[in-house]
């Protein structure tokens, strides 16, 4: 490959890096406001957020990304840079899996730990702040670090609509280089170097956030076995 | 916002042939997945560590990267082994094969749940290896996994689309194919869109039933 191809495949990784950033801080914001409003006790709030995580879970992110990129600019009259729309489709699929992560993780705290928070007269927002979240985060990330790689190989949907992320910088040099099996497997490997980082990452975090409650991790062997994967859950 | 029923009506014939052809994907897909992951998981549990560790490697890169890379893989670069399958084919094959490394580790998992009393037992009877697997193990592990491969028939389901990248005109195919051709957008967009969190939704429905009459 000549200097100029690899180029644009790093200009590629550097889309992608990007569009998994944005994104994941929008499905993290989104999963935590749309999970924690799940427990509220209005039950119009609860039903508002319920029925964004079934609509959106129920879609597929392909058809969201569409929707975002055809369908918003003519029906609002306002068009998204491509980078932004991506980051709206993939961060709202995303986030109403991470909401449902963050409903699982805050009902599976001890009801003692909620009912002291009552006996102790705090708020509901001071219960969930004080009490609720420092226990629930680190039970998160385990689903959290799965679904982070879901949205990762998500990232790669946006190169159907034209945007240079790394699988589309692959097409572009399989058209000029013509040696398909090669570069789809540099694209392929790549992809791999940045889950397997962002594994790593996560483990880190999750170690950091036990320690924080006074808990170790729980032993990583077969870990991904042991709880459905993030989007894979499919709807339950 | 223009919404225009007659664009819906014509869409329709389109929605209906696609909606075939998603179906045909998803039927064809979860059979190679649900094989092909035993046949993995099957392998994973092998003494030995020349299979083990290769399978291992494999599945976890297969897993971890996207599917649309995987896709583009088979589409362009078998042919150039010498292996020319339809669209559709190698669609269904790269779909398959991508859950099935997802379903793997829902077998594994049904596998490892199944009580250490049965293996015990079979070495009492003394069962051969491979009919303490066919009648003793596989039955009990696969009741049990049966709603967590129903999520994966799901999510592989919202996969179906990314198949309209190499050609294959599935749902959203055709409705991106109606679009450029009659310059409606909205429509067929929202009537796939629609039609996918009603797909879903129903199959989760199944899936509560069958999990109910399934696990004990």
């Amino acid at each position: 490959m000549t200097s100029g191809l690899w180029e644009l495949v790093l200009q590629g990784v550097w889309v992608t890096i990007q569009l998994l950033v944005l994104s994941a801080l929008l499905a993290t914001a989104v999963s935590f406001v749309a999970g924690v409003a799940r427990t509220h006790r209005l039950w119009i709030v609860r039903f508002l957020a319920g029925l964004y995580t079934e609509v959106f879970r129920g879609t597929s992110a392909l058809v969201m990304i569409f929707w975002v990129f055809f369908v918003l600019p003519p029906a609002f009259g306002w068009q998204l840079v491509p980078l932004w729309a991506g980051t709206l489709a993939l961060g709202l699929t995303y986030g109403a899996y991470g909401a449902e992560i963050v409903r699982g993780a805050l009902s599976a705290v001890d009801p003692a730990q909620q009912e002291g928070g009552i006996a102790l007269s705090f708020t509901p927002w001071q219960r969930m702040r004080l009490i609720l979240l420092p226990q629930a985060v680190p039970e998160m990330i385990p689903p959290f670090s799965n679904l982070l790689i879901e949205l990762l190989k998500g990232t790669a949907l946006v190169s159907i609509m034209g945007m240079g992320d790394l699988a589309f910088s692959g097409n572009l040099v399989r058209l000029a280089l013509q040696e398909s099996a090669e570069i789809y497997t540099y694209v392929l490997l790549v992809y791999f170097v940045i889950a397997f980082l962002l594994t790593r990452v996560m483990r880190g975090l999750e170690k950091r956030l036990k320690a924080g409650v006074g808990k170790a991790p729980a032993p990583r062997t077969e870990k991904a076995a042991a709880q459905p994967a993030g989007a894979g859950g499919g709807l339950r | 916002m223009n919404w225009d029923w007659n664009a819906v009506a014509d869409f329709m014939p389109h929605f209906w042939d696609g909606l075939l052809v998603t179906l045909e994907i998803l039927v064809l897909g979860s059979l190679i997945s649900f094989v092909l992951g035993l046949v993995w998981a099957l392998l994973s549990r092998l003494p030995s560590r020349w299979v083990r560790w290769p399978v291992g490697a494999v599945t976890e890169f297969v897993r971890n990267t996207p599917l649309l890379v995987q896709l583009f893989f088979l589409f362009y670069v078998l042919p150039e082994w010498g292996l020319t399958f339809s669209a559709l084919t190698t669609g269904v094959i790269g779909i398959g094969l991508h859950y099935s490394t997802y379903t793997m580790q829902v077998y594994r998992a049904g596998i490892e749940a199944v009580p250490a009393g049965q293996w015990e037992a079979a070495t009492a009877l003394n069962l051969p290896r491979l009919r303490t697997w066919t009648a003793v193990i596989l039955p009990q592990a696969v009741r049990r996994v049966v709603p967590a491969l129903g999520n994966y028939v799901i999510s592989m389901l919202k996969d179906t689309p990314l198949l309209m990248a190499i050609t294959v005109l599935e749902m959203l195919g055709e409705a991106r194919l109606f679009s450029q051709q009659n310059f409606h957008f909205t429509e067929p967009l929202t009537v796939i869109g629609v039609a996918f969190v009603v797909i879903s939704y129903l199959a989760s429905l199944l899936l509560r039933t069958l999990e109910r009459r399934l696990v004990p």
